[in-house]
């Protein structure tokens, strides 16, 4: 039971389909301004959230200019606590590990926190083919794995569900990966929760290793920090007798109070709440308590990558709390998998890029002009990520990436661009190019509609070839008789 | 003080009477603007869809043309935005130190409509009258890429005879967003059609922004939607007064 997004169209075909689903577009808009709501009330108690996002940006900044430095004295630490550390450059090492790890205690299943790491280099994809079931444990996790669906949402890898959705997926899937849905189940948030709780109590018992993330991990103490709802997350850091943990390499902080900030900015950004339920921490092995073998896979994918591109690198600051996806006009409207990626919305918009490189594919080069760049993202992440200038830097070297392999930019875009950078060279250049378009504009407008736009002013209804991606949908007043400039000129500036 | 009209391109060629209306209102508050006939476009179209190169002899034409000014007002707050945050961008990618010296001259100097009319002018009633129920909506640039925050409303709402009415979800962008709007053209409509549709629930005759192209975008879905509501930009607002609307 496994779903991927390779193979995913780029965005604006993704998002056609998206579109069309109506109940997909209810589940978001409900979920999503729910969120909104909640989070604009919390942050608004805090005086000092502005001081917080800065010392939030400063912090992994300083940080990110000496991942080495700190990266060595996390293992240093880590390794002294009595945990060992892997370093792996790509998704296939990385599943290596955690293989391996599985295989030398023999089992042939391991429980889930829920992680992005993990869900970024699909590392259930790669113990399945090595016949080893990861379980998720997090609820919407569970819901996503249960209906052999794909993530949507950060957060809330299920928000494009509904709770009826929910109730069908227990009542169909949950009997064959372990303890069945009640048959009378209901599409009660209560009774949806027991179902999954009682479903999952039995993975959490029996299962030898745990696999987690980190949301943060302390370099000079050794910590890994895993912040949650659901204390699913404890049980799977707690009882199992090994624990593995992926951690990305910028999930580093030096110092166990540089948590102070973090833990402010992301449970208000991210759940809307002024704390979360559960925060566990653990530094290596306790002897007689929790996991007496414990595990630490450093990732790169791609992060040194990004860490290299002086524009991008700032997205290394995230701390996925998706609240830039709750805020996002596209998100809201086209949903988490037109994106192709588990990490959606506007920070998977830039991170995807990011982390492959443009011209990696047309999927990947196609996000960074997922957006209107309206800015909404920048002014509610926690960590002052600009994301929509890195957007627009992204844009810019997808084209040079296209550019530079020959005559792979989509022909029709490169030259309109190019013909109006000349266009735009000369003042009276544009003086004529307007008369000609204009011309056109009215020419077309000729006989074909006699509407006006509310005002008077003629209109457009229908223009051909590419401009009906336009008048599709919209319509266009017609071009002028005259233009600005002609009747400054013709007037002197309104004065004759 | 010498003050230039920077038009934009779009009101150039297709919203002349936006321009006509911000030389009308800035004479009559005794501004006497000049149009540096040499102007063209702030090369935001291919800023902000990746073509670095083909936005270098735009800038350049627009220094050229905006040189020696105190001030460069615009109708537009995408293009102010454009202006004083990307032209650096095409300016480090021009490698040529001279270009870069004369955009950090130019680009403070550029503002907003509202702006210029609250921040260095100094008025907020600009003497207008236009008897209409109006619904404003803050284009995303002005809003969060300038920071206009209230100089807009607070205009409109000195107009004589102007009942200005909330738009519910106000700061949700249009869903223009430039070539967005083309290259993502169902997204655009998706968005641009939840607009239309608060724009219709303040039961406001006029829609008013202070950007022709996210009113393009919003007009032209309410006209295809036959809801009769008009667009108009901010200027031509201000512009009207008693008998002479715009």
């Amino acid at each position: 039971m496994t779903a991927t997004f390779v193979g995913m169209p780029a965005f604006p075909t993704a998002a056609r389909a998206a579109l069309a689903d109506t109940q997909l577009r209810a589940n978001l808009a409900h979920a999503t301004s729910t969120i909104r709501a909640k989070r604009a009330h919390v942050v608004a108690e805090v005086d000092d959230w502005e001081e917080l996002r800065l010392a939030g940006a400063a912090i992994k900044d300083n940080t990110l200019l000496h991942l080495d430095e700190h990266l060595l004295r996390l293992e240093e630490s880590l390794t002294a606590a009595g945990a060992t550390v892997h370093w792996a450059r790509d998704a296939g090492e990385a599943g290596r590990v955690v293989a391996e790890v599985a295989r030398a205690h023999g089992v042939d299943e391991v429980v889930k926190v829920k992680s992005m790491a993990t869900a970024e280099i699909d590392l259930n994809e790669h113990l399945a083919q090595e016949g080893i079931a990861a379980w998720e444990t997090d609820l919407a996790e569970l819901i996503v794995q249960l209906g052999e669906d794909l993530p949507s949402h950060i957060l809330v890898p299920a928000i494009h569900r509904n709770r009826a959705e929910i109730r069908q997926i227990f009542l169909d899937h949950m009997a064959g990966a372990g303890r069945a849905a009640p048959a009378d189940l209901t599409d009660e948030p209560a009774r949806l929760a027991e179902a999954a709780r009682l479903h999952l109590r039995e993975k959490f018992l029996r299962a030898k290793v745990g696999v987690s993330g980190a949301n943060f991990a302390v370099a000079d103490s050794g910590t890994l920090v895993v912040v949650e709802s659901e204390g699913n997350g404890r049980m799977c850091l707690t009882l199992p007798e090994v624990l593995v943990s992926v951690v990305g390499i910028e999930k580093v902080v030096p110092t166990w109070s540089d948590l102070d900030v973090f833990l402010q900015l992301l449970p208000r950004s991210s759940t809307g709440e002024r704390m979360n339920p559960y925060t566990s921490t653990w530094s290596g092995v306790t002897p007689g308590d929790g996991p007496q073998e414990v595990h630490v896979v450093l990732l790169d994918n791609g992060r040194t990558r990004a860490l290299a591109d002086e524009v991008g690198r700032q997205a290394l600051r995230c701390i996925r709390c998706s609240a830039c996806l709750n805020v996002c006009p596209v998100y809201e409207r086209t949903g988490g998998h037109a994106y192709g990626s588990v990490y959606p919305g506007p920070i998977g918009a830039i991170l995807n890029p990011l982390l492959r490189g443009p011209g990696h594919d047309a999927q990947t080069d196609s996000l960074p002009y997922a957006s209107s760049l309206c800015g909404a993202c920048f002014e509610v992440c926690p960590v002052r990520i600009d994301i929509p200038s890195v957007l627009v830097d992204l844009r810019a070297q997808v084209v040079d990436a296209h550019r530079a392999s020959g005559s792979r930019v989509p022909k029709p875009e490169a030259l309109a661009m190019k013909a109006a950078s000349l266009a735009f060279s000369s003042g009276s250049r544009l003086g004529a190019a307007e008369r000609a378009s204009g011309l056109v504009g009215r020419l077309l407008g000729l006989g074909r509609n006699r509407r006006t736009l509310p005002g008077g002013r003629g209109l457009l209804s229908r223009l051909p070839g590419p401009g009906a991606r336009w008048t599709d949908a919209r319509d266009l007043p017609q071009p002028p008789a005259e233009s600005f400039r002609a009747w400054w000129k013709r007037t002197s500036g309104g004065r004759s | 003080m010498r003050v230039a009209l920077m038009v934009t391109c779009v009101n150039d060629a297709l919203f002349p009477d936006t321009g006509k209306a911000v030389v009308r209102l800035l004479r009559r508050l005794g501004v006497d603007v000049e149009f540096p006939a040499g102007q063209t476009c702030c090369a935001q179209p291919m800023v902000n869809t990746g073509y670095l190169d083909e936005a270098v002899p735009v800038v350049r034409t627009f220094v050229d043309a905006f040189a020696g000014y105190d001030a460069v007002v615009t109708p537009s707050g995408s293009c102010a935005g454009s202006a004083r945050h990307q032209h650096a961008i095409v300016g480090r990618r021009s490698g040529d130190a001279v270009l870069q010296e004369r955009i950090a001259e130019i680009s403070p100097r550029v503002y907003e409509l509202s702006e210029f009319l609250v921040d260095v002018l100094g008025v907020e009633d600009v003497g207008a009258s236009f008897p209409h129920t109006v619904t404003y909506h803050p284009t995303c640039h002005s809003l969060r890429m300038l920071g206009v925050g209230d100089r807009p409303t607070r205009l409109l709402r000195a107009v004589r005879g102007l009942r200005l009415v909330d738009l519910p979800g106000a700061a949700e962008c249009c869903g223009f967003g430039g070539t967005f709007a083309v290259k993502n053209a169902d997204t655009s409509v998706a968005m641009g059609s939840d607009k239309a549709r608060h724009v219709r629930e303040t039961g406001a005759e006029v829609l008013v922004a202070g950007d022709n192209s996210c009113l393009m975008h919003i007009g032209g879905m309410l006209s295809r939607e036959r809801s009769g509501v008009r667009v108009m930009h901010l200027a031509e607002v201000l512009a009207a007064t008693e008998g002479v609307g715009a």
